[in-house]
This record gives C-alpha cells, structure tokens and sequence, in this order.
C-alpha cells in the first residue's frame, strides 16, 4: 500500500485495494478482459 | 489514367496509399513522398525509449513494400504546393527536395490529379528556450529521439545503482503541447523500468503538464463507469499517479529547459523551477511548414494553411467562445474548401479548435492543451479520403465519406509497463472523440462506449496491436482484415 500523508497531494484519490491489485495481474481475470476489450473496440472500429 | 500524390508515409498517409492502391487499376499512379526510407510505428517508440525494444522493431524499409504495391515512392521532402500550376505547367503539382542520399538536394516538380496531405506535425521543439534532444531535454517521438532517451536512461539507473538519487521530469515542454497520451505512457514505462532495476527507490519522478488536471490528455478528460460511479478521468489518471508513486505538476507552461532544471509558468501566473537529471518533454507541435503559390508565382499558404501550418479542411474555422463550440465545426471530409482536388488527413489537417477549454495565466500566456488526433482517426481518415478519391476517379457520382471525429470513436490502450506476466496498460475507450453535450447531455460521451481498466490485458492488448499494426502496414496477406 502507497505511504500518504495527510494534506499531500497523493492523501486524496482512490487507491486499489490489495484484490483489485491482485485482479489486474490475474492471468485468469486478465484473459476474461482481454477477450471483453478486443469485443468493445472492435464494436467501436465498426461505428467507421 | 489519374496521378494521386501522397506527401507523407505516416499512419495516415501510409493507409490511404494502400487502401488507393487496393481499388484503383494499375493505369492509375500513386506516388508517395516522404523524408524518411523507413515506416514507424510510433505508439512503440515509448518502449523504445525504455529500452525495451530496439529501433529495428518498429520500423522497416517503405521502399520494398511500396514496389510490391506498384507504389511510386520519392524519399523527398515537400516543399510546396502550386494547386494552380503554373507558367510551365498546366496541372497542379508539388515542388520536392529529395533526401535519398542518391539524389539528396535535388528538386522535381510532381504533377499530380489529386493530393492527399498526411505530413503530419513539425516537431517544434524551438518554441521553448533549450527544449529538444539537441539541447537540454529528451523526446520519445521519432525512434531516433527514443532510443537516445534510451540510452540516457541506461546511464541515470547506472548511477542509481551505485548509490546516487536522482531526479526525473516527465511531461510536455510548452503550454501549447498535444499528445499528453505519449508522455503519460512514458512516465509509467519509466517507473516501471525502474522498479526492474531494482532502483526505484533512488528516483523522484515528476509529471509536469499543461493540462488543467491530470487525466484531461487534450480531450478535456472523459467521464467514464468505474465501481458503480461515473467518474472524471482525472480521479482515474491520480489514482495511477498515487500508486506508482508520481508527483504532478499541471497547469504549466515551460518557459526555459535548463541542463539540470525547468522553468514553468503556471496558470495562475505563478512561476516556478524543478531540477532534474533526466527530463522527457515532449515538444508542441505545427504543420510542417509547407507553403502554397498561385499560377503567377504568388504567395497563397494563407489560403490553404492555418496560421499554425495545418492545412484547411471542410471545419469550421470561424473564432468561436468556448461555450459556442459545436461538434458540427469538425471537418467530415477532409477537402480543402478552394480545392476539391486536395485533402489532408491525420495531424496535418487543421481543427477548427481546441477539444481542452483554452485558458490563459494572467499574463496572457495560454495555457491548454491543443487537440490530439491520435493513430486510430488519423488511419480512418487516410482510409476514407482514399476511397472518396477513388470513387472521384471512378467517376461515381456519390457524395464524399465522411469519419468526421465528432462521429468517432477511439480506444487509447496506454502502456503503463511492458511485461508478458507483470506489465500493465491503461485501456481507454471514448466515443465519440468530441464531446456532445447536446446529444450526451450528462456526460458528454456515450457512456455505454466510454470506459477505462487498468491491467495486465492492456499490455497484451498494445503489444498484440504493435504486431498487427506492423504486419498491415507491411502490406502483407490479408492486411486490409486489420482495422485502423
Ligand atoms: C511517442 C508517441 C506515442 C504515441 N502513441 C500513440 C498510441 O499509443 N496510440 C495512438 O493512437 N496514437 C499514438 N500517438 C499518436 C500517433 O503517432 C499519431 O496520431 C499518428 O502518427 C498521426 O499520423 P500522421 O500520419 O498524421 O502523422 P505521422 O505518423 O507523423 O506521419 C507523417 C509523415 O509525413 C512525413 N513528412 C513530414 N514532413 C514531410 C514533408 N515536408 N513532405 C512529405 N512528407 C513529410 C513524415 O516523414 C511521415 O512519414 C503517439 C505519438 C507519439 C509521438
């Protein structure tokens, strides 16, 4: 977890928490997002 | 049989000449003129300048594939454009200067039946005193400027490792830059390259911008669905600061890159130094500085140029207030108003205006980012200007095609990390590009299509696309089943 103290500049956005961390590195989760975002660019390079 | 010239072989350029070539017979000439002998993919120049990959892997030789194409390629640069031709030509044509070491210095006049301008920005690193690999600051924009950076970098974690801390700025070097996006990818490569050598700990690094929060990347930010809120990009952007550990500055305009610092004035007409060892700053940018000449001889860039050397398309360029911006003042076809024979695509056309609201220090210097026209418009763009010149030379009586970006969208995948298993990206969708507060009067955006993650699938995302970016612009089989 990042230090912050309070009144600084990092004290106040959102930080991921140790699951979302984990989630984002997750090979399991991560293929799952890797199919979902090629499907919505791909619906978006349709729109051209 | 019609001659179609192409001044530039960028992303735009490069994908109208293959799309022309795709529908016209070979009695009709394609010619493509551009400076440089190789293609660069330039989104990968950020891992260039990390040392991640080398200059080889993002670039390759036009010429081969071009004579494969029946492409005529001159290395040369253009200089001028007489859309009237002149006392010794009828036709229209283009004054070049080759700089193919064969022919470099010498000058052709290139007819042509119908042009198309991608020639992309001027990088114009003298706007800012000391600013440009030459003098006291770094770039990641051609892989030549990357792979210097990349060299640097080797030097500063070697000092890192022997003990010393030092400083790195990150950003863009003068109030009027576009192209947040490359910096942003940067500065997380960065880190991340860092924390690789085990030296993390022995940096600061400092994002210094001129945008008015963090997250605004030239697009006046977005708001996207994140965890059950719609939420402001700038609240995505510090919270990916806040974890790697970045400072920020925004708000600046650098006045003056010093060797080992850099002067800024701020938007509140503050003025300030940060002191570095290493700083990455990318420079604004403006046309490429082509000029225009009527029959006789006289000076017409005002005509077909925008005061900043873009050239003029079908937008609206009539001064508007912020609050009067609509996304109808964004061009569709991208013709030249005065000649319909004349398009430009990607960076090279001129936008009626910002995208980020313009904004001013007390001092009168502005201070906002100019508006982006990142790989995937700048593709479409030079795809559909292909098939509206094609469908000129054929003759079919149709209206011309539209991809106006106001009627666009974009997916932005950001490296924030180049690893198979550890990396990390940031992948952004938006539609469209221009905010339309009359149609999306909450958002702006289409919230269904506006969306942005972070993780691992964002790097395999970009490094899938650097191959199939790659391969399509090798022209090789298939190539047209990649989209811009
Ligand atoms: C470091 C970096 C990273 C980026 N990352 C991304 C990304 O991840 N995703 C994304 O969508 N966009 C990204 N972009 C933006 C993207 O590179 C541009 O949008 C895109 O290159 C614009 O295409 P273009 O064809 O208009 O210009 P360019 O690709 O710059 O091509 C211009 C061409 O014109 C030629 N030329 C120049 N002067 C002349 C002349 N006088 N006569 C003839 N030819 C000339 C040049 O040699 C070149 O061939 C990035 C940009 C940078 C700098």
């Amino acid at each position: 977890m990042v230090k912050r103290n309070p009144y600084e500049q990092n004290y106040y956005p959102p930080v991921p928490t140790k699951l979302t961390r984990w989630s984002r590195v997750s090979l399991i989760w991560q293929t799952f997002r890797f199919i979902i975002l090629n499907i919505k660019i791909l619906r978006m390079v349709r729109k051209h | 049989m019609a001659k179609l010239v192409i001044l530039g072989a960028g992303i735009a350029g490069h994908t109208a000449a293959l799309h022309a070539r795709r529908k016209l017979g070979r009695q009709h000439e394609i010619i493509v003129i551009a400076p440089n002998s190789k293609w660069n993919w330039i989104p990968s120049n950020i891992w260039v300048g990390v040392g991640w990959m080398k200059p080889e892997q993002v670039t390759f030789e036009l010429a081969p594939v071009y004579k494969k194409q029946h492409i005529t390629f001159k290395q040369a640069r253009a200089v001028s454009i007489h859309p009237q031709g002149d006392k010794d030509h009828a036709q229209p044509f283009v004054s070049i200067e080759y700089t193919h070491p064969d022919k470099a210095g010498q000058s052709e006049q290139v007819e042509y039946d119908y042009l198309i301008n991608a020639t992309g920005p001027k990088l114009n690193f003298a706007a800012t005193e000391g600013l440009g690999p030459d003098k006291n600051s770094l770039s990641v924009c051609t892989y030549g400027h990357a792979h210097q950076t990349a060299g640097v970098l080797r030097e500063k974690i070697e000092r890192m490792k022997k003990g010393e801390h030092l400083k790195f700025v990150v950003g863009t070097g003068h109030g009027m830059c576009t192209c947040q996006g490359a910096a942003f990818e940067y500065i997380f490569n960065l880190e991340f390259e860092l924390q690789k050598a085990g030296v993390r700990d022995k940096a600061t690094i400092t994002w210094l911008s001129n945008e008015v929060e963090l997250g605004d990347f030239g697009i006046g930010g977005m708001l996207l669905k994140r965890g059950g809120y719609i939420t402001h990009s700038r609240i995505f952007a510090e919270s990916l600061f806040t974890e790697r550990g970045l400072n920020w500055i925004t708000q600046a305009h650098v006045t003056r890159v010093e060797k080992d610092r850099t002067h800024y004035e701020l938007l509140n007409g503050e003025t300030g130094v940060i002191e570095h060892d290493f700083a990455m700053l990318l420079p604004p940018f403006s046309g490429v500085g082509l000029k225009a000449y009527d029959k006789n001889g006289g000076d017409i860039t005002s005509e077909l140029f925008a005061a900043n050397g873009f050239m003029k398309v079908d937008a609206d360029y009539s001064p508007k207030p912020y609050d009067q911006w609509k996304p109808s003042d964004w061009p569709k076809t991208y013709q030249n108003p005065q000649y319909k024979n004349i398009f430009a695509v990607g960076i090279a056309f001129a936008p009626p205006h910002g995208i980020s609201k313009p904004m001013k220090s007390p001092n009168g210097t502005p201070i906002n980012p100019t508006p982006p026209r990142t790989g995937m418009p700048s593709g479409v763009m030079g795809r559909i200007v292909a098939y509206s010149i094609v469908d000129m030379i054929k003759g079919k009586n149709k209206p011309l095609r539209e991809a106006s970006m106001a009627n666009m969208g974009a997916a932005c995948i950001a490296s924030a990390g180049a690893g198979l298993f550890n990396g990390s990206g940031v992948s952004m969708t938006m539609y469209p590009i221009i905010p339309d507060f009359e149609k999306y009067p909450e958002t702006g955006r289409d919230i269904k299509y506006t969306t942005g993650e972070i993780g691992l699938a964002g790097h395999w995302i970009k490094h899938a696309l650097h191959f199939a970016f790659i391969y399509k612009a090798k022209a090789l089989p298939l190539w047209m089943a990649v989209p811009e």
